[in-house]
């Protein structure tokens, strides 16, 4: 799994200090995301959960790179961070007016949310941890484009065109739902 | 590098979406925990791909952002409505059919 040691020429096997570069990549993003992720549930204003929102979701496409998904990323950033991070922005515009600020959450609420979450946090990563503790990425090139498209049209078409009626009915029946009449 | 270290940060960003689905009352918040839970499913589904060196990984991967985009349609919309019948979209107070 090196797909800068590709893009320069050199050996993905002997150069250690790829891996380490990407080692450090790798913790800088995820610093990033976890502490953008717990101010996006925790912040009192809504345009600014938004926008914490979105530092994930570019973090999330960085990963996708660093783990050689070209397509997914630029797919991740286009899609998330163009429509629907706009999507939400627009949905906080239409139901508060002015830069609003989120109420008060009840404490008890979430102190259940607190014991939830971090109930699941442990389990999954003690699963995690017992299953997977040596595996290593091992690809040796990152997936291009057009194996990806070769993919869809292949051996993916019937859920391909499964989804394209899905966001067509999602797409009418959002009309349908928010016409004022 | 490691599969778990991707495992683990998804797993983390997984746990923090569903204290936000939790805890949060606006509904557009609720909303956005949930793309942040579809994402870290999206990061565990990539990183399985690059260990198997497969690309059906990424495929669903790219299907599951198809399905966020719908979602977020239809639950803005839902929201919407909800804003202007009540002016309100705190969702502990929607209880309309609570027995």
């Amino acid at each position: 799994m090196s797909v800068y040691a590709e893009m320069v020429g050199l050996d993905p096997l002997t150069s250690g200090e790829v891996v380490v570069a990407q080692n450090i990549a790798f913790g800088l993003i995820a610093v990033i995301m976890l502490f953008s992720a717990l101010r996006m549930v925790t912040t009192r204003n809504v345009v600014h959960a938004a926008l914490y929102l979105v530092i994930v979701l570019a973090g999330s496409a960085a990963i996708f790179i660093l783990l050689g998904a070209e397509f997914v990323g630029v797919t991740q950033v286009l899609v998330y961070i163009g429509a629907i991070v706009v999507l939400f922005l627009f949905g906080i515009m239409l139901t508060r007016g002015a830069l609003g600020v989120d109420e008060e959450e009840k404490g008890e609420q979430r102190l259940m949310s607190c014991l939830v979450a971090g109930l699941l946090a442990i389990v999954t990563a003690g699963a995690l941890i017992n299953t997977f503790s040596d595996a290593e990425l091992t690809r040796s090139s990152p997936s291009t484009t057009a194996t990806v498209g070769d993919s869809i049209f292949s051996q993916f078409i019937i859920p391909f065109e499964a989804i394209s009626v899905l966001l067509l009915a999602a797409l009418i029946g959002a009309i349908v739902v928010a016409r004022k009449d | 590098m490691y599969l778990n270290q991707f495992l683990l940060l998804s797993a983390a960003l997984f746990a923090i979406g569903v204290y936000g689905v939790l805890a949060r009352r606006n509904g557009v918040l609720v909303l956005m925990s949930i793309e942040l839970i579809l994402n870290a499913v999206n990061i565990n589904l990539v990183s399985f791909a690059a260990f198997q060196d497969s690309i059906s990984g990424e495929v669903f991967a790219l299907f599951v952002i198809a399905v966020a985009a719908a979602e977020v349609g239809v639950g803005l919309a839902m929201i919407l409505l909800l804003y202007r019948n009540r002016r309100n979209i705190d969702l502990t107070e929607i209880d309309l059919m609570k027995g």
